[in-house]
Order: structure tokens, then sequence, then C-alpha cells
């Protein structure tokens, strides 16, 4: 008999299609995810160029509903969510009491009293749990819904001429963070222009039993603009490429957001309290002990998480993430700098020559550059 | 999953091609498979010794980095000149075009003992799953 805690990661309503795709497949964070379908490179460039189809059914869905829903968000996290309207969503942050981050989230609201609040998939079963703990007392119900979605999205040039046949909603009118009830292919989605990769794209918030069909429809629409479907490995690139934050490389528990340059995402002047708003308050006024940095390298050999930066030899800070840049055919890095070595790096034209990241015991020269190293055009 | 019938291998996934004294090495199609798309070799040099075991160069993929380890004792006689401008090489052709590097023989024509044939090798990929 097979020993029932081996039942090993979940499986997502796509798994079944990255398999016969012939997909690399990892377990991230528990659910079987596809890594790679050909080349993570090939795939990073289409989305660039064309589009990429990507499975993100395993993010976290929390459903946080009723009359107090608004103000719950508010206390619960650093954003303003109470001035959200309804069809528009916003970045936030879900703060411990001493100002350390737990996750990083998208909110959409989907109406007066209902939102819908999307977490990484290793932090969502916490999140659930500390939204609920701190609605408690609130008229506001808070429901994991992550079981009743499948997520698909589709990033890239091309990703609005690919959807608009296939949508009852005007793509025109349908601006980047906003999010609404459509269809595609006749069937009921929550169709929102976010995304993760620095393009233009969507996620389509769907019920399970529809996730297959839609991306056979979305694969064959997209076929003649060059789509290609997209894996973990290109979702990485891309994300760093836009000088995005990924929890549990530039975001945790020790880092208060102004070091990770999301200042902005907390709202002191929102009226009443909220969890850490105390604790960030100081922060605020202390200054940040470390500043995110973006490094271009300037040998071949690859920055990688953990590995130490040395201004003038010294080190000076860590690398939160790294990897070769398809795009801009460097490798490139986010690293937490001490600032005055960040302020020195940037004083002097991106440090060349005095900058260099520890790669593997030799110091390879590497040079600060402004975030986001890659913008789309306009 | 291609395992090549007349060349030797490592369970550290490097293949051997031996001709007379001399040994041509690679990484396998497995390992360029786990390791996905290459973006830069690390090669020994010309000249250089090299030991059964240690580590020679590196293969560095888009999300992680690999030792490449000699797989026999011996010189370096040869490099691959095309793999600095075209890494990729050892994805699409790891037996063949994307060949790493030559050596000499120190002993003059065996290999080492605990090399393994191509059946051992693709059992050892099998077992890893």
């Amino acid at each position: 008999m097979s020993d029932p805690d081996a039942a090993g990661p979940r499986r997502t309503p796509l798994t079944a299609v990255h398999e016969r795709l012939g997909a690399a497949l990892t377990d991230f964070a528990g659910w079987l995810m596809p890594l790679r379908y050909t080349s993570e490179t090939a795939e990073h460039n289409a989305v660039r160029t064309a589009a990429g189809l990507f499975d993100l059914s395993h993010m976290g869905e929390i459903a946080v509903t009723g009359p107090d829903a608004a103000a719950a968000l508010d206390y619960a996290l650093t954003g303003d969510l109470s001035g959200l309207a309804p069809g528009r969503a916003r970045y936030t942050l879900i703060c411990a009491p001493d100002g350390g981050v737990l996750d990083d989230l998208i909110v959409y609201r989907l109406g007066d009293q209902d939102f819908l609040v999307v977490a990484n998939a290793s932090n969502a079963a916490r999140v659930h749990a500390e939204l609920a703990e701190r609605a408690a007392g609130r008229s506001a119900t808070v429901t994991d819904q992550t079981a009743d979605y499948a997520l698909i999205a589709l990033q890239g040039p091309a990703a609005a001429a690919i959807l608009g046949p296939l949508t009852d909603a005007d793509l025109t009118a349908l601006r980047y963070y906003a999010g609404h009830p459509a269809t595609v292919d006749g069937r009921n989605v929550m169709l929102a222009r976010t995304g993760y990769t620095g393009e233009d794209g969507f996620e389509i918030f769907a019920r399970p039993d529809d996730a297959e069909p839609l991306w056979a429809t979305l694969t064959e629409a997209g076929a003649g603009h060059g789509l290609v479907p997209a894996g973990l490995a290109a979702r990485d690139t891309l994300r760093l490429e836009a000088g995005m934050a990924l929890y549990g490389n530039e975001l945790g528990p020790d880092i208060p957001p102004f070091e990770a340059g999301l200042g902005r995402v907390v709202k002191f002047t929102k009226p009443g309290d909220f969890v850490g708003r105390d604790a960030l308050a100081q922060a605020a006024e202390a200054g940040p002990r470390r500043v995110l940095t973006g490094l271009a390298g300037e040998s071949r050999r690859v920055p990688r998480h953990g590995y130490g930066v040395l201004w003038d030899g010294e080190p000076c800070g860590t690398v939160t993430s790294g990897a070769p840049s398809p795009t801009l055919g460097v490798p490139i890095a986010m690293a937490y700098l001490e600032p005055e070595a960040a302020r020195q790096a940037a004083d002097a034209g991106g440090g060349t020559g005095r900058l260099a990241v520890d790669v593997r015991g030799r110091a390879e020269p590497a040079r600060a550059v402004p975030l986001p190293f890659y913008r789309r055009p306009a | 999953m291609t395992v090549p019938p007349e060349l030797h291998y490592t369970a550290e996934h490097e293949w051997v091609r031996l001709d007379g004294a001399t040994a041509s090495v690679g990484i396998t199609d497995h390992a360029q498979r786990a390791l996905g798309d290459v973006v830069y070799v690390s090669l020994p040099t010309v000249g250089a010794t090299v030991t059964a075991g240690e580590p020679c160069g590196e293969v560095e993929s888009t999300k992680s980095v690999s030792d490449i380890y000699s797989p026999v004792d011996g010189e370096v006689t040869e490099i691959n000149e095309e793999i600095d401008e075209d890494p990729a090489l050892v994805n699409a052709d790891p037996y063949g075009a994307g060949w790493l590097f030559r050596v000499a023989l120190a002993s003059g024509g065996e290999l080492p003992a605990g090399m393994l044939s191509a059946d051992d090798y693709l059992e050892l990929t099998k077992e890893a799953g």
C-alpha cells in the first residue's frame, strides 16, 4: 500500500497539459509546475517579442467580503484598500507587527464589499490565516478560494491582439491594474490587466473546469502571433529584468518595505491603525540599513542569490536574485548594499572597476544600474 | 534522452570518447536537459593537468552552475573554442559539436576503473528519475 503522506506535490488544473507538452516539471511550493517547455531563453524572448502563456494556478486566492471588508483590509495590509475603486487592483504588502514583510499581494476590488487577495503560493495558507485573524470582530468574511480558481496569464506585446477576439471585454478600456468579470471563449472569468513580466498582458481567473479549454483556445488563437507556453524559469528572468521583487529573495520577514524600494506601498496617511504601523513608522524615520540596487555583470559568470558584493574589495552587501538576462545579454542581479556603498556606486556612474561580486571565490566586476533593467517600449 | 553506446560515462554525467591515448570529454544529454540553457562554460586551460574525480571547470546555465569533473588523469591538449562563442552547442549537440576538452591520458590509453558503460549510465539516470 502506498504511503498516504507521500502524496507528492499538488497538481493544478493544467498539470496534464504541461505533461502532454513534455514540460520539465518541478515541485514549486508544493505544486507540480512547469519549469520550462523547450528553452527558457526562447520562452523569455517570446514574451518580450510576441506572447507567452503561463499556468499560475498555484497562486493563492483569498476572498474578503462583507460590509467591513475594506476596513478589514485597511487594517490587515499596508495599503489603502478602501480607497480602491471597484474594478481596480493594487499591489500591496501584508506585514508582521514588527514591520517585516509576510507576503506581497495584489488585491482586486470586485465590488464595494467584495475583494480578491492574490498571494504567493508559498505564503497562501499563512496569508489566509493572518487575514482571518486580523478581520476578527469585523463584519467581514475571509475565505480561501485557491481551489476554486485556475489562473492563466497571457503576457507580451501580442497579448491584446490574441485575447481581443475571444472576449466580450473591451480591452481598449481595460487599463493596467484593472480587473472585472468578463467572458473568454464564452466562459465566465475575472479578467485583469496585471502581470509579473514587465510586458502588457492579462491574468485570467477561471473556474478549474474551464482551464484546459481556455488554454487550448488561447493556444490556437495565439498560433499566428508567436504565442508559446512559458514556464517558471522564464517567469523569473522576466520579472528580474522588470525589477520586480520576489518574496523569499528581495522581500522577507526581516526586510522592511522601504529597503526594498517599496515605501510607496505603505500608506501612513490612511485613517486608522494597521498591523505593523508603529514599527514601519520607526523604520521609515531611522532610514534604511541597506538599499536594493541593480547590478549588471561585466563578465559572463552570473551573480546568484547569497553571493557577496564587494566595493573596493571589501564586503558591502549580498545578492538577492541573479540570472543571465536574455534581453540585455549580460548577467543581472539585485542586491542589498550598505547605503554608503550604494550611494558611492551611483555617484561613480555605476562604480565600474570598484564594484564586484564574489562568484564562487572569484571577484567578478559589475556596475550598479538603476532599476528596472528593462522597460517595455511605450 | 540519448546515451551513445560507444561512449563511457561517469556518475557526474560526463561522457568520454576514447581515441587511442586521447580522451574527448563532454557532458551528457541528461545533464544538459537538467541544466537548461547553457550560457557560459569555464574550461580548463590547454596544458593543465587534470585529475580523475576533481573539478576542472564549470557549466553555467540560466538557473544553476555545475562543476565539470575530469573523468580521467592527464594533460589537457585541446579545448573547444566554439563553446565560448556559442554555449548553446552544449544543449544542441552534447556528444558532438558540444564537446568540451581533450586529454592526453596519463595511463597511455586505459580509462580509470569505475567508468560506466552506456547501459550502466542509463540505469543510473533512470533511478534518479
